[in-house]
């Protein structure tokens, strides 16, 4: 549907798959729709249920309270700094987390959740697995609220320029590598669906491959450490806590990641733009 | 003024077996690399050079048997899929209703699907805001507003998603068979309701199996048939050119039985041009038809022809060959008899129907039996045109329609 309001110039030509283009002017033209399936998302996600939106709250609330007590106490993993509590330390490594785990979950099977819809009406394919991600990041916005409480309690001050600078580039590079695997598992999923199964499996691998849990620094293998920053959780999680401490940011390991990160944003939304006209006939 | 729909050669390919993939894997990529023919061994066109143009205004019907291509078409022409060559030029909002309630989530309230499902068919939030009181009032479920979808009634849901596609206001409009659902009453509406978007001068393509409701809306029409363009033309014309069928279509050859007293050679239904067919105008007469082979002479005899209604399930009559004249101890000689049946139009019902043909008597010193039975070997449809059967929505009650005489005083 085209949203113009003149007639007389709206003109769209239909044929065969032609070459790759973004088509940004016309997932503008959408936003609407992403609002309306985002809305959608945290809507049903939490309908019927007794504590609604303080889910998005409690899951890494209760995981940070397990980690602190099974690692942080009881196996004496550090924190990235002796002034750095645990529970903050493993909070921000888990909120950041949450926006990979539930974003790729939510893109990755949403074409296949939502094909009764691909199959009767068209709008552009990549608003189904971006609205998964926005989804994803309110659920964030929820826990971050929790995080500043969480700040306060232990009364720790962190360097505040270096929060605001280096806290939203991590976000940004979460929502980059889970959006670029989401699009890119979402247009498998259509295809093969084996990779429902897939994706749980894959988040809980890279979950041991993010130091969420334990510090970067208890890696002490070079091998391991450039395994760890191909990662691209890796870097971010890096970030969440440099931000926190006074210490000097590991920018090899941020590039790196970074660079994964682009990669697999740009991989993931060809790979679905170049599958997408089919999906209809598939799905 | 240009044309607001250009469709030129237009064709879509699927490939056969595995999910009418329509692409190619490597693996079989590289095997077509020897077998040049497997390209046209597992594929079929679903549709092929379709070309046609419609002008502003008009109101196009697409008929045509099952799998003749017409969803295929409308979901090219909603950008659903793409085709494999040739092209459309679109000039115009576009708004496709191949379903109604697309994206209607059971958890969501009424008005919150409202807004859902009015976002996906395209309108604007602010559209939707200005046409919530109409929307609500078309589906008559008020009270419900605020109650999750899935404690709707079926009825219910579809009223819904019926009022918020009533109320699109796109300059072109494609309909895929929605009116197909529903309560008498509620389609009736719905009839009323596309008759005002006909009108009103928007562009609508028309894709229905209901023949009256085609009638009734679109002036002109276009048959499909195997993915081709049979006919192109105003409405009568082209239900004219679908219910004529070739020969060989509803009549059937049956294999006879050695040492039988009597075989049935070929059953069919005739159209009142005493061409055979399988698809009748409810308001034109018709003919059973068969050819019997009678080897030895059989007393007492009697061919009795029933009318089974296969959608129903029940057998609408059956008439002998002796009922008129009640010469039931006639005997029939042996040689071969073409038979046939005159039924009057304006008497079935929309529906399938089958044939059964019974050869009955007696012969040597075996008792009345049937010598002769062939059962659901034909079966045809009768189909609505403008006359009795259809002056409703959708079909009038009852298993026969006839005209009958009515006195007032």
């Amino acid at each position: 549907m085209n949203r113009l309001k003149s007639n007389s110039d709206i003109e769209f030509v239909i044929k065969p798959t032609g070459s790759f283009s973004l088509q940004l002017k016309e997932l503008w033209e959408y936003r609407e729709l992403f609002y309306y399936f985002t809305w959608r998302d945290i809507k049903v996600k939490y309908k019927q249920t007794l504590l609604g939106f303080l889910w998005a709250v409690l899951q890494p609330f209760i995981l940070m309270l397990v980690f602190t007590v099974f690692f942080g106490g009881m196996l004496k993993v550090p924190s990235a700094d002796e002034s750095l509590p645990y529970p903050i330390f493993a909070y921000s490594g888990l909120m950041l987390w949450n926006i990979f785990a539930t974003g790729l979950a939510g893109s990755g099977n949403s074409m296949v959740t939502n094909a009764n819809i691909i199959k009767k009406i068209y709008f552009p394919r990549l608003i189904i697995p971006m609205s998964s991600i926005l989804s994803a990041i309110f659920d964030f916005i929820m826990a971050f609220l929790v995080y500043i409480g969480i700040l306060i309690y232990f009364q720790y001050m962190p360097p505040i320029e270096k929060l605001v600078l280096l806290l939203p580039l991590s976000i940004l590079m979460a929502i980059f590598t889970s959006f670029g695997l989401g699009c890119f598992m979402a247009a498998l999923n259509v295809k093969y669906r084996d990779f429902r199964y897939v994706i749980p499996f894959l988040t809980q691998l890279l979950f041991f491959l993010t130091p969420v849990i334990y510090p970067i620094k208890m890696v002490t293998n070079e091998w391991a450490r450039i395994l760890l920053s191909l990662n691209p959780m890796g870097g971010v999680v890096h970030l969440s806590r440099a931000a926190l401490i006074d210490k000097p940011v590991n920018w090899e390991l941020v590039g790196i990641s970074g660079a994964v990160a682009v990669l697999m944003i740009l991989a993931g939304i060809i790979y679905f733009k170049r599958t997408e006209s089919y999906f209809a006939d598939i799905a | 003024m240009k044309p607001i729909i250009e469709v030129s050669h237009l064709s879509k390919r699927y490939r056969i077996g595995s999910n009418l993939k329509p692409y190619v894997t490597l693996r079989e990529a590289v095997f077509s690399l020897f077998d040049r023919d497997r390209d046209n061994k597992n594929t079929f066109w679903a549709l092929e050079d379709i070309s046609f143009t419609v002008e502003p205004g008009e109101t196009i019907g697409i008929i045509g048997k099952n799998g003749a291509g017409k969803s295929t078409l409308l979901k090219i022409l909603s950008r659903i899929t793409p085709p494999t060559r040739g092209k459309a030029i679109l000039r115009g909002r576009v708004a496709s209703l191949l379903e109604v309630g697309t994206g209607f989530h059971p958890e969501l309230t009424g008005s919150e699907n409202i807004f859902l499902n009015g976002s996906i068919l395209g309108l604007t939030r602010g559209e939707i805001i200005n046409r919530f009181k109409d929307i609500v009032d078309f589906s008559g479920v008020h009270q419900f507003l605020d109650t999750p979808l899935k404690h709707y009634s079926s009825g219910m849901q579809l009223r819904l998603a019926f009022a918020v596609a009533a109320h699109l206001d796109p300059e072109i409009l494609i309909i895929d068979e929605v009116l197909a659902v529903g309560d008498a009453e509620f389609q009736q509406k719905c009839l009323g309701k596309m008759n005002e978007v006909a009108s009103s001068g928007r562009t609508v393509l028309f894709v229905s199996h209901n023949m009256a409701a085609v009638n009734k809306l679109c002036e002109k029409s276009i048959l499909l048939e195997h993915g081709r363009i049979k006919a192109i033309d105003l409405t009568p014309k082209v239900f004219e050119i679908y219910l004529a069928k070739k020969e060989q279509h509803g009549k059937v050859n049956l294999e006879p039985v050695e040492g039988k007293s009597c075989n049935i050679l070929s059953v069919g239904v005739m159209s009142d041009k005493e061409q055979f067919t399988d698809v009748i105008a409810s308001d034109k007469l018709f003919y059973i038809y068969c050819k019997i082979q009678v080897n030895q002479p059989i007393r007492n005899s009697q061919v009795a022809i029933s009318i089974l209604s296969l959608t129903e399930g029940v057998v609408v009559f059956s008439s002998g060959h002796r009922d008129a004249d009640r010469k039931y101890h006639e005997t029939l000689e042996p040689d071969s008899y073409e038979i046939k049946l005159k039924v009057p139009g304006n008497f079935l019902n929309i529906s399938l129907y089958a044939v059964n043909v019974r050869v009955w008597g007696e012969y040597g010193h075996q008792q009345r039996d049937s010598h002769a039975d062939s059962f659901q070997d034909i079966s045809f449809n009768i189909v609505e045109t403008d006359s009795l059967a259809s002056r409703f929505a959708d079909k009038r009650k009852g298993v026969v329609t006839p005209l009958l005489e009515w006195q007032f005083s």
